[in-house]
């Protein structure tokens, strides 16, 4: 799928956890994506590190691996 | 044939509405009879088995003592009191029954009868009138009273005795589309005006004039039934115990002579009916006075609209193409079916085991649902299953579900009658959920407080008797910040039930959180600028929620269909267990559903991450349960949701679709991206009753049943469970659960696996209860005994619970959350400078499918933007003006309507024609957490237009060509 579009819904994601108090927001992002998203929208969000990084929030690439 | 024998149970009507209060005793016609404190005589008499004789009163009408029929004897007391005004006192001796009353009456309807036209044989309401069962209960034989010499005029007669026309005759008014007003008729027995007041609360009708004038006028002078305030909700008709105010298909059909107690195809809030019919043919619905939601009243849409089941729109056979450029070809239902099973299984071949999946239905029933989610999960074996749900109130889920434990409005509807402060958030009752709102105002006029959270000045903010004690006017996308600032003001001014809370949330979480909200950015004075709503309004309003006593929220789309619509529903459920409104009668959090059975189809098991029952698709032993049940292997991954299913659509992934009940390309956002996900599929298979947008890219059409075809249960949005019955046989020649089924027993056929076997949707019922912990207890007989049960129905709670998480929450210690404002992406610029927001109006339904295809349309024939003047000055758009409507994502255009029921920056719309088009505007922005659309935040531009914008002119010729059919080959 279009990268803009997961690398925009990801960031979503890691804008709200961010906001939460505690020290796992990674977890918590990789969470949510493992427990929402399809394997093949995981997928494409990894293979679209590799030319993006730089688009994804911070959270979202700390959590990349645990997804 | 009928599975149960039906006890429709009592619904006589018992003079004057019900009482709380100690027991009284005392005697009726030498019977004993106990009621509570305050009960009328009347209503005493009824219960023991008496009826009184009467016209004025009603048992949904406070007593008004004006016909003077229901006269009694009551032993020491003076004269005949009137039984429906007299209350009840200890040892009373009550005689209903003498000569002296028997005569009374016989005198009172003597009068009435000499100024009423006697055709009765040939009134449309021979056999169903109070007035002549009256004249026989009383025995009236004779009307002695003559005209004196040289004629008298009546108020029913068109031309007085000397053949001129008579000054005080009204003719019938029938510009209503549903009923018509007869003056000749009326009795001023004022039943209508005050079924008007106290059950409806529009305060639109009066009677005007004096004595012999007394007539019934609707709205100001001048005004017909059509052009006054009106909303045609059929109260009024209901009340009117003579053929003045009576259904047209009444006067057309004649009397029902069988009913069929069955639930609302329309808004969440599920109004029982009675299907009142002849034959099979539907003669009206009445409202039943034994729903639980509804309380015996209804609306405009559930009372009147129900035409569409018979519009010769209605598609009644298959069809097929092979492209969609094709006209349709009408085929066998083995034809379509195979080739349905053909195409799909190819594709799952071709592109793999998730390359297909389904969307259910929450204008469906719970079995059909349950059986679309099957069919992805147990024939498809993958979790490609979603729901329109995640357009509105997915947020609802995962808020709810985060911070309470599960996903359901946590009250019943008669709730509101006990609530002292009600905050309405995003929402428009009275024109979304009409029969609520009704209840809600009439709290409202006993003196509840009423807090609106809004950008548009709704009605409930100001309207007859009501009106908002806050208005808080935000602007479209910073719930959150609103919602943070009255949590900030209650933590801040000491204002929170610490008690509450430390009984019933954890306390650590309510640290984190008090501390997060203390922060003096939350305060209302420094989000202010952001949000538009000034600060003392604010913390005045959060206050008065936090200290006036029982607080409810009622919450809709307005607060979902956010980029951060979970967010605020967490903001929410923060702000009830703050003031500990949470776990009793009066109180809650109560997301209205947009739809019938929105709660429904998500208590189904229709999300892709969850099987029935909110079950997380990860866990092993939820899987075992489905594993054993349904003899396969179940996917452990959740699917894709519908903007996904798009999304993968149009990158070449997913192939095949099948869209139950849903009309995605109308309903859904950005209508050019879901216009190209379908165009990108090799399958589409519709399943509705028309052929609706979403069919002009569809290469199977499956035509569907109406909610009067079949039999099955709805859950409304108090989680309660309600039968569907089936009133006549489909039309179509099957109910939907049985087409789902044939499709699922072509493909499984076809693969030589095990085929389904439902004889009947009650069967489907007791594999949800087998499988489902919340529906445990559930089944058809005892939905035929108790009418209606609201879920969790189980050994815990074996009647059902009417009110949720009142000893703990169901996730054990409450859970607050910390709601960051993140303003969305959704700018506005110089490009796009003004926010449009959308909604819906009273008299049509959603994407319109059904209410554009009844006489409804009299009330909105098309779309309109609402722009306020100052916006409109500025770009010379006058009232009734075409405008264009642009966005980033597409253009449309449509009349503009100058109104400051918007504030300036702010324009709105609704999304009820296609013709229209107004997702063509909304973008493909969503809520962080579940992809709900941001359908409540859209950065626009207007300027003025000479017509319909070259896209709309391109769909409609399309949608034209799409929809040809040839003549069957046969």
């Amino acid at each position: 799928m279009s990268h803009d579009k997961l690398i925009r819904m990801a960031n979503q994601i890691a804008t709200f956890f961010r906001s939460q108090p505690g020290s796992d927001q990674v977890e918590k992002v990789a969470a949510h994506l493992k427990d929402y998203w399809a394997p093949e929208m995981r997928a494409d969000l990894k293979a679209q590190a590799a030319d993006h990084a730089q688009e994804m929030d911070d959270l979202v690439r700390r959590a990349l691996p645990l997804i | 044939m009928k599975d149960f024998i039906i006890p429709w149970g009592d619904d006589r009507d018992m003079g004057t509405p019900a009482k709380e209060g100690a027991p009284v005793t005392l005697e009726i016609d030498g019977f004993s009879v106990t009621v509570p404190e305050g009960t009328s005589v009347m209503r005493a008499a009824a219960i023991a088995g008496l009826q009184i004789p009467k016209l004025c009163a009603s048992d949904n009408l406070e007593a008004f003592g004006s016909c003077r029929l229901c006269v009694v004897e009551i032993e020491g007391r003076r004269g005949t009191p009137a039984s429906c005004t007299t209350p009840v006192a200890p040892g009373m001796v009550v005689r209903t029954q003498s000569e002296q009353v028997q005569r009374i009456r016989k005198g009172v309807m003597e009068l009435y009868i000499s100024d009423h036209p006697l055709d009765c044989l040939t009134c449309s309401a021979n056999g169903d009138c109070e007035l002549q069962d009256m004249a026989g209960v009383v025995g009236l034989r004779d009307q002695r009273f003559e005209a004196p010499e040289g004629g008298m005029r009546t108020h029913f007669a068109r031309r007085d005795t000397s053949g001129e026309a008579n000054p005080e005759y009204i003719p019938k008014d029938d510009s209503n589309p549903y009923f018509t007003y007869d003056p000749a008729k009326c009795i001023v027995c004022n039943r209508c005006v005050r079924a008007c007041e106290e059950v409806q609360g529009t305060f639109a009708l009066t009677i005007q004039g004096r004595g012999f004038e007394s007539r019934v006028s609707a709205g100001g002078v001048g005004d017909d039934f059509l052009s006054s305030d009106c909303v045609s909700c059929g109260a009024c008709v209901q009340a009117c115990p003579t053929a003045t105010l009576q259904e047209k298909s009444v006067i057309e059909l004649g009397t029902p002579t069988r009913s069929v107690i069955t639930t609302c195809a329309y808004c969440g809030v599920g109004c029982s009916f009675k299907a009142e019919l002849n034959g099979d043919q539907l003669v009206r619905m009445v409202p039943y006075k034994n729903g639980a939601a509804n309380r015996g009243h209804s609306c405009v849409k559930g009372r009147f609209a129900y035409g569409y089941a018979t519009h010769s729109d209605r598609i009644l056979k298959p069809m097929i193409r092979e492209r969609i450029d094709q006209p349709w070809r009408e085929v066998s239902w083995d034809e379509a079916l195979g080739f349905a099973a053909d195409k799909l299984r190819g594709i799952q071949a071709k592109y793999g085991r998730k390359s297909v999946g389904v969307i259910t239905s929450s204008r469906c029933t719970n079995e059909e649902t349950y059986l679309v989610q099957k069919l992805a999960r147990a024939v498809f074996l993958n979790n490609n299953t979603d729901t329109c749900a995640r357009v509105c109130h997915s947020p609802t889920g995962y808020g709810l579900g985060q911070t309470f434990g599960t996903s359901a409005g946590t009250q019943n509807f008669d709730s509101v009658g006990k609530a002292d402060v009600v905050v309405v958030i995003g929402a428009n009752p009275t024109d979304g959920h009409p029969v609520f709102a009704s209840r809600l105002k009439k709290r409202l006029r006993a003196g509840a407080k009423l807090i609106v959270i809004d950008p548009r000045r709704i009605d409930l903010v100001k309207s007859a008797h009501v009106e908002a004690a806050h208005h808080l006017a935000l602007r479209p996308g910073t719930n959150v910040a609103v919602v943070t600032a009255m949590a900030h003001v209650i933590v801040t001014e000491g204002l929170y039930d610490e008690g509450f809370i430390r009984e019933r949330c954890d306390w650590d979480e309510f640290a984190e959180y008090a501390e997060f909200v203390s922060d003096a950015r939350h305060s209302p004075e420094a989000t202010e600028m952001l949000t538009g709503v000034p600060a003392e309004e604010l913390r005045a309003a959060a206050r008065l929620y936090a200290t006036g006593g029982n607080g409810a929220i009622y919450y809709g789309l307005g607060v979902t269909e956010h980029s951060q619509g979970s967010t605020t529903v967490m903001g929410i459920a923060n702000l009830a267990m703050l003031t500990g409104n949470i776990g009793r009668d009066g109180v809650g959090v109560n997301p209205l559903r947009g739809q019938n059975n929105v709660q429904g189809s998500c208590d189904m098991g229709s999300f892709p991450h969850e099987l029935p029952g909110y079950r997380h698709v990860k866990g092993a032993e939820v899987r075992a349960i489905f594993e054993a049940a349904w003899g396969v292997e179940i996917d452990a991954e959740p699917g894709l949701r519908i903007p996904n299913m798009l999304d993968a659509a149009v990158s070449g992934r997913f192939k095949g679709l099948y869209c139950q009940g849903e009309d995605i390309l109308q309903s859904d956002p950005d209508t050019r991206h879901v216009a190209a996900g379908l165009a990108a599929m090799d399958c589409v298979i519709v399943h509705d009753l028309f052929l609706n947008e979403t069919a002009n890219y569809a290469h199977v059409f499956l035509p569907g049943s109406t909610f009067l075809e079949k039999d099955g249960t709805f859950t409304n949005a108090e989680r309660r469970i309600n039968r569907v019955r089936k009133v006549m046989a489909p039309r179509n020649g099957y109910a939907d659960w049985e087409i789902t089924q044939m499709l699922a027993n072509a493909i499984l056929a076809a693969e030589d696996r095990p085929l389904w076997h439902y004889t009947h949707p009650a069967r489907i019922m007791e594999e949800i209860a087998a499988t489902t912990p919340g529906f445990a207890h559930v089944d058809y007989a005892m939905l035929e005994e108790k009418g209606s049960v609201q879920w969790p129905c189980n050994d815990a709670n074996p009647e059902g619970s009417p009110i949720m998480h009142v000893e703990g929450f169901v996730r054990g210690k409450g859970r607050f959350i910390v709601t960051e404002y993140v303003a969305t992406e959704e700018r506005t610029g110089p490009r796009f400078p003004l926010l449009l927001t959308t909604g819906r109006i009273l008299s049509q339904y959603n994407v319109g499918a059904q209410t554009r295809r009844t006489p409804n349309t009299v009330w909105h024939t098309e779309d309109v933007l609402e722009i306020h003047p100052h916006d409109a000055e500025v770009r010379g758009v006058k009232e009734g003006d075409w405008v264009k409507l642009a966005s980033r994502s597409g253009e449309t255009a449509m009349r503009a309507h100058l109104t400051d029921r918007v504030s300036p920056g702010v324009v709105y719309t609704t999304f009820h024609h296609p013709t229209t088009q107004a997702n063509v505007i909304t973008t493909d922005y969503s809520d962080w957490a579940t992809n709900c659309p941001e359908y409540k935040v859209t950065a626009v531009q207007v300027g003025l237009s000479n017509g319909p914008t070259e896209w709309q002119e391109e769909y409609d010729a399309l949608a034209e060509r799409a929809r040809r059919i040839l003549p069957a080959a046969e």
